[in-house]
């Protein structure tokens, strides 16, 4: 059942894109490959120009003054607490001694302790993450077609870290800026190299403290290795799981970065926040990975390992199997597979090449909506269509969390599912959300307006219906942000 | 929040703040010059009911000889556990209203039957354009005719600040427009859900089985968390079109009671609308006892939320309660009503001379129904708002002709509203 060029626009804008703002669809129908491939090709194509937001330098250096402070505030506290129950018992004693127990002051409340649990996030960490989250949303909101930022949230993913671990929150966002956003349209070796050096990625999976058990800091300290990193660089960032590699070749690829790690921030000098290799955690001497053998010095070693790791013919197929899963469908055609892997393979892993081959293939107009969108797409291809614009962002990022895909927070290193099954249980909180929605703006709104606009003719005859014959204007909006094409790419 | 060129409170702030909208009370504080200098100080609070009110199940005319035949054992009559409320010898009122009907019996309250606004398609949104806008044409303006009325009018000296409340974030159509808004949001989240949710289904049902089935299972158990539907299953809640429970009575009664409260103040506000939701009983309609009846039992609760709020104010209050049309007169295939002409309008309040069914009674005959369907309209909805703005708040005539209701100088404002 072919459908006609104006349904596969529409098709291609919601299953590459953020979803049409008014009038989106009716530019981008007279040539939906070719502005999809236009989106890419724009100077700093889902880059964010914001001088405001900090660099990961800035913001590990802020969140670590911060810490301090607070420390330093803790412990003239405690110095208070102390005095104060110092003073007391002089006080007691000197009142048992005169037989005047009426001067005994009564019991202190009890200091605050392990009771006093930290709140919900604040403080200078959690105002830059929030910082991060407006400009991603804004950049979002903003984008055209959203082809750029939609690789951006791709890629974000399968390289992805958590705010959970504490010491990244405050790096989430300049993370995606510094190690995403400038290699979309780039290399995928220039995307490895400068994720598994970032101080984000260091800290996330621990290769900032892992030490070569020979090493200098080794046989001093009696610390060792950290197989974390190596692991999944090899498991989820390029080759694949069970794609060859040994359990050997995992413990040698971790000796290998070993000494990359993030200049402490106390020291406050020019390596403090940032990647630095630290010769004296190295694991000295060649390593053999995967039958090759590596010689090379200092950190040139691991970059050795990363560049064969990136032109892998078990990585060219992990990409291409991920791409294809995530913009078409959770069991993609194999045919299509193969396509972005031979184009990954002869390109030298171009990610720009490789997307539009993805958009050039037949299937990205032509493949039947099956995927569920995950909810913070659905999220703004919502916002954008009705025209919501929110002053505050910490809304958005507490639906996201309601919604099952808290912002830079994955339950795991693998990042969030691309299975549409792995989303459904949400769909009653997307009901929720989308009748918050409606309720902004559900009278301001034509909603067959913004259903013909958004749509065109995917629109089903039963949710035009739908739509026209809710009982209020909010309901119809919220009908028409939950009905089946909205959900579906 | 911004959106496209309006500005709204943030959005998504806070559960509190997000879930009104519907049931946000807006009003203004002053008092109408004409009616101090006659000693007076009126109230006038209007309800929009959105989604088409059953006039026929919510004041029956069970003496109509045609009656049983087109609604038959879905009609409400005068025997039986449910029997309704007798008003006179033609018409009778729904069960779940006992302070309505205590209100009509005191004189202070009454009904106008067979009421239409001018508007004779069958459109929720143009239906709700017309009512709300007081313009015949739907979606041609953005005020409303309360708003119109209130700031055509002369304050007294004694001019409140006009100060707001916070402002919520959407200002019924009926509400909006030059005079000044002051709103109040309440507290309780709108429990509109139900119905959208079986809506939701039904489209599912039909685009995409394996979302409805997810829906069915996943909302299910949601909705038995939020507490309306306890003991129910999951089968049996999906299949349910929203039965409204008593999230849905505190919402109301708070909704009213509050505006009741504000309005009830020296200093308070004299104008006020707010708008319910859920009136559209396509299937199951369950007028004495189901979904219709549930609705009904929380307006009834709204009534008395507002007469016990407004204390010493109640003697000079009237509440007008309106939707954008009618249903059909017959029952449909699912049991419920489709959208139709004529219904009712409910007034209430200590300054109506009440205890009465208005109505040119136009009979429930195959030749009597609008279009072989409905109910027919013989009273124009505006000859009674106009009746009650003239003779309660001293609204201008012309002004109501001209600015108010434009194009309604044939439409006699409906005299002996009011005490």
């Amino acid at each position: 059942m072919a459908l006609d060029p104006k349904s596969q626009a529409a098709s291609a804008l919601h299953r590459f894109g953020l979803g049409p703002r008014p009038g989106g669809l009716d530019a981008f129908a007279k040539d939906p490959r070719g502005a999809l491939i236009a989106d890419l090709g724009a100077p700093n194509a889902g880059q964010i120009r914001n001088d405001d937001l900090m660099t990961s330098r800035e913001a590990l250096l802020a969140a670590y003054d911060y810490r301090q402070e607070k420390k330093a505030e803790r412990v003239a506290r405690r110095a208070e607490e102390e005095q104060d129950r110092a003073a007391r018992n002089e006080m007691a004693k000197a009142g048992a001694a005169a037989g005047d127990k009426l001067a005994m002051p009564a019991a202190p409340p009890p200091a605050p302790g392990k009771d006093d649990k930290p709140k919900q996030q604040s403080g200078v960490p959690q105002q830059i993450f929030l910082d991060e989250a407006r400009a991603r949303f804004d950049a979002a909101m903003n984008a055209d077609i959203g082809f750029a930022e939609r690789l951006v949230w791709f890629w974000s993913n399968h390289f992805c870290i958590s705010a959970d671990k504490g010491v990244t929150r405050p790096v989430c966002g300049s993370f995606e800026r510094e190690a995403i956003r400038p290699y979309i349209a780039g290399k995928f070796v220039d995307m490895l190299l400068a994720v598994e050096r970032h101080p984000a990625m260091l800290y996330y999976l621990d290769n900032a403290a892992s030490i070569g058990p020979n090493s200098d800091a080794g046989r001093k300290r009696g610390k060792g290795l950290n197989e974390n990193l190596a692991r999944e660089i090899m498991e989820l960032h390029t080759l694949g799981v069970r794609t060859g590699y040994s359990q050997a070749d995992v413990t040698s690829f971790a000796k290998v970065i070993t000494g990359w790690t993030v200049g402490p921030p106390r020291l406050d000098n020019a390596r403090s926040g940032e990647f630095f290799f630290n010769e004296p955690m190295h694991e000295p001497g060649p390593q053999r990975v995967m039958d090759r053998d590596y010689d090379q010095p200092g950190a040139a070693q691991g970059e050795a390992v990363l560049r064969r790791l990136a032109e892998h013919p078990a990585t060219a197929k992990h990409v291409a199997l991920k791409l294809a899963r995530h913009f078409i469908a959770d069991d993609p055609p194999p045919a299509l597979v193969e396509r972005l892997r031979t184009h990954f393979i002869n390109t030298g892993g171009d990610l720009k090449e490789v997307s539009v081959a993805l958009v050039s293939a037949p299937e990205a107009l032509e493949a039947p909506r099956t995927k569920l969108r995950k909810p913070n797409e659905w999220m703004v291809a919502s916002m954008r269509a009705v025209g919501i614009r929110p002053s505050d962002v910490r809304p958005l990022v507490r639906a996201n969390t309601m919604l099952g895909e808290p912002l830079w927070q994955p339950p795991a290193p693998n990042g969030f599912s691309d299975m549409s099954d792995a989303w459904a249980d949400g769909l009653p909180q997307r009901l929720d959300i989308a009748n918050r929605f409606a309720r902004q703006v559900g009278e301001m709104i034509d909603s067959d307006a913004v259903a013909e606009a958004t749509f065109g003719p995917l629109l089903s005859r039963e949710t035009r219906e739908t739509v026209t014959r809710a009982e209020s204007r909010a309901q119809a909006v919220a009908l028409l942000l939950m009905a089946p094409e909205f959900q579906r790419r | 929040m911004s959106t496209d060129g309006k500005r709204f409170s943030p959005h998504l702030a806070t559960r509190r703040e997000l879930m009104l909208g519907a049931g946000a009370l807006f009003a203004w504080a002053y008092m109408p010059k004409l009616a101090q200098a006659e000693g007076r100080d009126p109230r006038l609070l209007t309800i929009i009911l959105r989604g088409a009110l059953d006039g026929l199940a919510t004041v029956a005319p069970v003496g109509d000889p045609d009656w049983v035949r087109l609604r038959g054992d879905k009609g409400l009559r005068l025997d039986g556990d449910r029997a309704a409320l007798p008003l006179d010898n033609v018409f009778a009122l729904n069960p779940a209203m006992p302070n309505f009907h205590r209100l009509y019996r005191a004189n202070q309250a009454a009904v106008v039957h067979a009421v239409a606004t001018p508007y004779r398609e069958r459109s929720h949104f143009d239906g709700q354009d017309v009512l709300e806008s007081g313009i015949v044409t739907p979606g041609a303006s953005d005020t409303g005719w309360l708003n119109r009325a209130w700031s055509a009018m002369q304050p007294a000296d004694r001019v409140n600040p006009r100060q707001a409340f916070a402002v919520g974030p959407i200002t019924p159509l009926v509400a909006r427009g030059p005079a000044p808004v002051m709103s109040w949001t309440p507290s309780r989240i709108p429990p509109a859900g139900n119905d959208t949710m079986s809506r939701l289904l039904d489209l599912y049902r039909h685009t995409d089985p394996a979302l409805a089935k997810t829906l069915e299972e996943r909302g299910a158990l949601a909705a038995i968390a939020q507490g309306d539907m306890n003991g129910m299953s999951p089968a049996k809640i999906a299949a349910t079109p929203g039965v409204p429970g008593a999230a849905v009575r505190a919402y109301f009664a708070e909704a009213a009671g509050a505006a009741a409260k504000f309005m009830a103040r020296a200093d308070g506000p004299r104008v006020g609308a707010l708008a319910f939701d859920g009136w559209d009983t396509h299937a199951n309609e369950g007028a004495d006892q189901g979904r219709l009846a549930a609705l009904l039992a929380a307006l009834d609760g709204a009534f008395g939320a507002i007469e016990s709020n407004m204390g010493g104010a109640w003697k000079e209050t009237v509440v007008v309660v309106a939707t954008e049309f009618g249903r059909t007169a017959r029952i449909n295939g699912t049991d419920g009503t489709d959208h139709g002409t004529a219904t009712v309008a409910l007034l209430a309040g200590g300054a109506l001379k009440g205890g009465r069914v208005i109505a040119d009674w136009p009979g429930l005959s195959e030749q009597a129904l609008y279009q072989a369907r409905d109910l027919k309209p013989t009273t124009d909805l505006r000859a009674v708002l106009k009746g009650i703005l003239r003779d309660h708040l001293r609204a201008d005539e012309k002004v109501l002709a001209r600015d108010v209701f434009p194009g309604s100088d044939q439409v006699r404002p409906m005299a002996g509203l009011t005490a």
